[in-house]
């Protein structure tokens, strides 16, 4: 009998070490450090210089992995979500599992953009309770910066590079609460990344509007699925979108309890790395009590959103 | 709903959502330009507008909307 449940046993996370800061953008474009802070609440972002989305995928998921007491030889599932690897094939997964020195997993990248942690995390969730997999490795991976349009000032501040991963396991209790999915699929062209050799686009008002209105219900959802009253959340990590799109949301959320993750003031939006490299960074500065009940939710392009209630390894 | 309750009715959201001096909303006051509104506390305003007036304000309006009295006339138009 497969288990009736999963949990995150691990963490691990990844950033490139060039720093990219506000000062530095403003020698690029016509921008400022003030109005950066305002509009989107970033400070700093990092950038890849020669990593690929699997270089970073395979050092977050190397670190999750050292966390988990578990070996490459037990991971069976590898699932990567990633909208931004420039090579269409091989995918990321089965290079993370090359790099790991993972035999033979399944594995398979999920593109739903800024939401794929969440979409990713749900289908391992899922595998693992269906008996087709044991331990799975969930990755968020993204190189934005190939696809930033760096004359661009409207978009070239708000992204950034990174990785962060987990270990899933089979578990009892059901730890990773049940998954709340969905989309708007006639806004998708609110956020674009399409064509030959694309840039990231976005419609930022339309983006902002439906963040800050259409996503609390969702995500509270969530929390009623996985029988959480939102006032015991401890902690809420939402897609790092913009400062004042996660301050908008959690206000609408009801939880003045919970740690808001507010990572995207240091490493910028980095779309579906942006929820595991929070959440592993809480977890490193032990913000947030072990077993303690987490709301993951990711939103972005598509539009698309999933989020679930996790509790903290 | 006249047009001077309208733009007291907006004066209270742009008060509570962007700090706006309630005595500097007038109609010919552009929300950039004079009243230091930034295209995401627009949107919010534009949310509130249409819980408060019962009205859609759809996306691609928002940005025809420089103006106060440019929203008076659309929450106007679309309340009648």
């Amino acid at each position: 009998m497969p288990p009736t449940g999963s949990r995150i046993v691990s963490l691990g996370h990844y950033q490139p070490s060039r720093v990219l800061t506000n000062d530095d953008l403003a020698q690029m474009v016509d921008t400022n450090d003030e109005w950066i802070r305002d509009r989107v609440g970033i400070v700093t972002r990092r950038i890849a210089d020669n990593e690929t989305v699997a270089d970073m995928a395979s050092a977050a998921a190397e670190k999750a992995l050292a966390g988990s007491g578990l070996t490459a030889a037990d991971i069976d599932l590898v699932a990567v979500a990633t909208c931004s690897s420039v090579d269409r094939c091989p995918n990321v997964a089965t290079r993370v599992a090359a790099r790991l020195g993972i035999d033979a997993p399944g594995a398979y990248d999920v593109n739903t953009a800024c939401s794929g942690f969440s979409y990713a995390l749900a289908t391992a969730d899922h595998a693992i309770r269906a008996g087709a997999a044991r331990n799975v490795i969930v990755v968020g991976a993204e190189k934005l910066s190939d696809f930033t349009d760096w004359t661009d000032r409207a978009t070239c501040i708000i992204f950034g590079d990174g990785a962060g991963a987990a270990v899933v396991t089979g578990s009892d209790q059901p730890e990773i609460g049940p998954v709340v999915w969905g989309s708007a699929p006639e806004k998708g062209d609110a956020v674009r990344i399409e064509g030959w050799r694309p840039y990231i686009q976005q419609e930022g008002q339309a983006v902002f509007r439906w963040a800050t209105t259409a996503l609390a219900p969702m995500a509270l959802q969530a929390c009623e699925r996985a029988g959480v009253a939102p006032e015991d959340i401890a902690a809420f990590v939402g897609h790092q979108a913009n400062g004042r799109i996660i301050d908008g949301i959690a206000r609408r959320l009801g939880m003045p309890q919970a740690i808001i993750a507010k990572d995207i003031v240091e490493s910028g939006n980095t779309s579906a790395a942006s929820v595991p490299l929070a959440l592993s960074k809480l977890v490193e500065r032990r913000e947030v009590p072990s077993g303690a009940p987490v709301l993951l939710f990711g939103f972005g392009g598509g539009l698309t959103y999933a989020g679930q209630v996790v509790r903290c390894p | 709903m006249t047009r001077d309750e309208i733009t007291a009715g907006l004066a209270e959201i742009l008060e509570e959502v962007a700090g706006v001096n309630p005595d500097d909303v007038a109609e010919a006051k552009s929300f950039t330009d004079d009243l230091d509104v930034d295209s995401l506390s627009m949107v919010e305003v534009v949310v509130a507008a249409e819980e408060k007036f019962g009205v859609k304000i759809p996306d691609d309006e928002v940005q025809n909307l420089k103006t106060v009295g440019d929203a008076v006339s659309y929450i106007e138009k679309a309340g009648s």
